[in-house]
């Protein structure tokens, strides 16, 4: 059992060869704060980033930032801060929830796993942000795409491919992300006491409105009680985020309460208040408790969300939140997953995908943790996996299909 | 690109035209077959009219079962297929083979589904790009990416090309606003991809097929996401004495916290062009003009104007002016929208490029433009998508003139591989196509290309869609599968083993 730990994209490139020619499968790992999301993996040799480190351009006029593979995004997060600058795609942190301590994570595991927080549904993914990268294949060769500019169509966007692909692609050693300006000041409306279906089409006519919602959540009466230090009181709230210039922040807030005042008692949170809100909604906070108990993250269109829930709750016990207007859904079970039951019901009410985020070993050995595709799409994410890796020596098998 | 060289025909495809117009026929019954030269004389190019071929039979399919049956027929006797949308590619990507179907979808003209809870639109792909707008504008919805074309481009070149438009930097472009899409492969599979929800499930398949330029399937379906049009919009138009300054100018506002919805440069000959075409009460002694349009609620609209005037007179502006109604921002952009044709006026022929820059790299590109100029003694327009860095020099020549084609591509090439140079790319947003295919190794070294290739090989594995684009050389997937071995040591041998 080897641990490479490499410093840089050169000595990538040489261990990967060096796998290729041994025919020797790799485990990639950053800091390893995601290691437990996916089919279990039992390679022989860990292929560690973490070493391969640094931004290497950060140029704020031109909203863009490069970084190797193996920066810490709390780094990244920091220089950015520093210039009043953010990923506007406010990437989670996996490791609350993972038991793992808060805070770990690096630019190449946040395009491995397509990080995104709650201003997903206005300002995309980690998917919608990458410019360019370096990386090697699992055929032992370098190659780039993309470049550090914002409009470009130059060639396929592998920067897009590699999104998501859980390491099963390529390995990354260079990442250019588009940054942006982080929001002057923000505030969040809190609406009480609606149920989930009330909430999903509160939440329907914010994003709808023009007051530029960037966060719309609704939190149960089962878990309301976790969030910013049980500071909400009774039961559910139903949460709207408005960023921006002051002026403009008041006035959008105000047409908010306009819009939604009708339907319960309106509260708005500080900024202090806001900020903390919605990182506990990011990181999945009432379930970070440190139980093993299994979690699902599933996306399905927002007007469907609560429909699911209801339905699921008739099989298994289930406690959940609501992100991306109803469309994100945290579940943390009682029992067993009930993969099957809930992929069902998905594809029933129109599509979407369930990943489980967190299980048990033996529970994530005899689930399929990534929503399983169908056969035509299935056999062509295999043909794309066995063009970048042709002997599947990149964490073989995290991804079922891969 | 004039001695451009497409594959060669195949002649057993050739041979068979009849039978293949006959069966075509089979699929897709009625009107749906062009034969004869006459009709097929509308497709034999696209919008870059420089380069015409007739097709083999122009197919107008009506369903997606049709598509999937074309394309499995033409996969299993290996002929060729060239997608077309509405064919306003500036790059040539619809441009045809003499032995391939050429496949029009403008017959998928359909809106399907329009959903404001989940503010989705699902879409055929020959609906226009403007054409998604009209239908959810009354509930005050449109879909942002805004192709100067949009009028007549559909939403599934759109996909093809991942298009931009003005208002990129803000709202981002095709790739970031369409959430699914249902597809064709070259085997006839039928795939969907994403729909009304987020992200992918398994690899992003969609992010690679968007801005494929018609190489990895046909789009039969697309869902976007509409967005409530901003409450305001209002319009600067500020003058500066040199590009310098502009450029500086829009640094600085970015600096400053603020994402113009739209931010325009021209340069002195385009002001000069524009002006004279449409009176749009541009300055004539300024070298360099920004239009910083910024929308959003009137009270964030009017704050941040004031912002922008301060930075724009910081940096030397000689004239600012703030539109105050809709129509005089609409009179602030007539001359930029015109710009195009505003130069078509002064030269009897001009040549578009789109090359994307690091913003600051800007005073010196424009200076390497210059010397270009004087070098090939052809005259240069600049507009300049000043917000995101794309570039769109615009080289006068007149074709008329022996040689001056020629001379005219040669310079475009020079500015794309100054592009490249200073950290830039080929294209922003027309697309390789046929235009810039031979100019990617400028880019792009033969491992990076080969990766693009094998993409496609797990597509369509034997380059049978759309070839002779994007890609100077197609190499054969066996060949690219091939594996080379480094033998050697393990390396790091220092390394302790456990």
């Amino acid at each position: 059992m080897t641990e490479f730990l490499p410093k840089s994209a050169e000595e990538v490139l040489e261990i990967i060869q060096w796998a290729v020619s041994e025919e020797a499968p790799l485990e990639i790992i950053g800091h390893g704060s995601k290691r437990g999301i996916g089919q279990p993996l039992q390679t022989e040799h860990t292929l560690d980033l973490s070493q391969l480190s640094g931004i290497t351009l950060y140029e704020p006029e031109e909203l863009v930032l490069s970084a190797k593979a193996g920066t810490p995004v709390a780094e990244i997060e920091a220089a950015l801060r520093a210039h009043n600058q953010e990923l506007a795609f406010e990437p989670m942190d996996y490791g609350p929830l993972l038991g793992v301590e808060p805070g770990r994570g690096t630019m190449g595991g946040l395009l491995a796993a397509n990080l995104a927080g709650p201003r997903r549904l206005k300002a995309g993914a980690a998917r919608d942000h990458v410019l360019g990268v370096h990386a090697v294949s699992g055929r032992g060769e370098g190659f780039k795409s993309g470049g550090r500019v914002v409009k470009n169509v130059t060639g396929y966007d592998l920067s897009k491919g590699l999104a998501g692909s859980w390491g099963t692609l390529a390995v990354a050693t260079d990442i250019t992300m588009k940054v942006l300006p982080a929001a002057e000041t923000e505030t969040t409306l809190c609406i009480a006491g609606l149920d989930d279906a009330a909430a999903t089409l509160a939440m329907a006519i914010a994003m709808g409105s023009s007051a530029e919602v960037s966060g719309a959540a609704h939190l149960p009466e089962g878990v309301v009680g976790r969030f910013i230090e049980g500071g909400f009181s009774g039961g559910g709230q139903t949460v709207l985020r408005v960023e921006g210039f002051g002026p403009s922040v008041a006035y959008r807030v105000d047409l908010l309460s306009r819009l939604l005042g009708h339907l319960g008692s309106v509260e708005t949170l500080d900024e202090a208040l806001s900020r903390r809100l919605w990182r506990e909604i990011r990181d999945g906070h009432p379930f970070a408790d440190g139980s093993p108990a299994p979690v699902w993250r599933v996306s399905v269109a927002p007007s469907r969300g609560h429909e699911l829930v209801d339905a699921f709750r008739r099989a298994a016990g289930v406690n959940v939140f609501y992100d991306w207007q109803g469309g994100l859904i945290w579940m943390r079970m009682e029992a067993d997953p009930e993969a099957e039951i809930l992929r069902k019901l998905i594809a029933h009410l129109g599509g979407g995908h369930a990943t489980l985020v967190r299980a048990p070993l033996p529970v994530r050995a005899a689930t399929p943790v990534f929503q399983p595709l169908p056969p035509a799409l299935a056999a062509l994410s295999a043909r794309l996996k066995a063009q970048f890796d042709p002997k599947g020596l990149l964490n073989p098998a995290r991804m079922a299909f891969a | 690109m004039s001695g451009l060289k497409m594959p060669q025909a195949n002649a057993a495809t050739l041979k068979k035209r009849a039978e293949i117009v006959a069966d075509m026929r089979i699929i897709v019954p009625g009107e749906g077959v062009v034969d004869t030269e006459n009709e097929m004389r509308a497709f034999e190019s696209d919008g870059l009219t420089a380069y015409r071929q007739m097709p083999l039979v122009v197919v107008l399919p009506e369903t997606t079962a049709q598509v999937s049956r074309i394309l499995k027929y033409c996969h299993e006797r290996d002929i060729r297929v060239v997608p077309r949308g509405s064919g306003t590619s500036l790059s040539g990507g619809a441009l045809p083979l003499e032995d391939a179907v050429l496949l029009v979808m403008s017959r998928f003209n359909r809106i399907l589904d329009i959903d404001y809870p989940n503010r989705a639109v699902v879409a055929q792909p020959g609906v226009t790009n403007l054409g998604i707008t009209h239908a959810v504008e009354q509930e005050g919805f449109y879909y942002a990416p805004d192709p100067s074309s949009q009028i007549a481009c559909s939403i599934g070149g759109n996909v093809a090309e991942n298009s931009g438009g003005v208002h990129c930097l803000k709202y981002g472009l095709t790739a970031n606003n369409v959430l699914g899409i249902e597809m064709v492969l070259m085997n006839g599979d039928v795939i969907r991809l994403g729909g009304r929800h987020l992200d992918a499930e398994g690899y992003d398949l969609l992010g690679l097929m968007t801005g494929s330029e018609g190489l990895l399937g046909v789009v039969t379906e697309v869902t976007v996401r509409i967005l409530q049009k901003p409450e305001t919009a209002r319009a600067l138009l500020i003058g500066f004495p040199s590009s310098e300054q502009a450029g500086q100018c829009v640094a600085e506002i970015i600096g400053a916290g603020i994402i113009p919805g739209g931010m325009e440069m021209m340069d002195g000959p385009a002001i000069r062009a524009a002006e004279d075409f449409v009176h749009a009460g541009y300055p004539l002694d300024v070298e360099a003009l920004l239009i910083v349009e910024l929308d959003g609620p009137q009270a964030e609209v009017d704050h941040l104007i004031d912002r922008v005037e301060a930075i724009a007179r910081q940096n030397g502006a000689t004239t600012s002016r703030a539109s105050t109604s809709d129509e005089e921002r609409a009179v602030f952009w007539a001359g930029r929208k015109a710009a195009f044709p505003a130069v078509g006026r002064i030269s009897p022929d001009y040549y578009c490029m789109d090359g994307t820059i690091p913003r600051k790299q800007l005073p010196r590109v424009l200076a390497g433009m210059r010397a270009l100029s004087e070098k090939y003694g052809l005259r240069v327009a600049n507009v300049f998508h000043a917000g995101d860095g794309n570039l769109h020099p615009l080289i006068l020549y007149d074709a008329n003139k022996p040689g001056e084609l020629e001379k005219a591509e040669d310079f475009g090439a020079d500015i794309l591989r100054l592009c490249v140079e200073v950290g830039g790319v080929l294209t922003g947003e027309h697309g390789v196509g046929v235009e810039k295919r031979d100019l990617m190794p400028e880019m792009f070294t033969e491992d990076d290309l080969n990766q693009q290739i094998r993409v496609k090989c797990a597509f369509d594995p034997n380059h049978l869609l759309n070839p002779g684009k994007v890609f100077p050389q197609l190499h054969r997937c066996a060949e690219l599968g091939r594996m080379h071995i480094h033998r050697g040591q393990v390396p790091f041998p220092e390394l302790e083993r456990f």
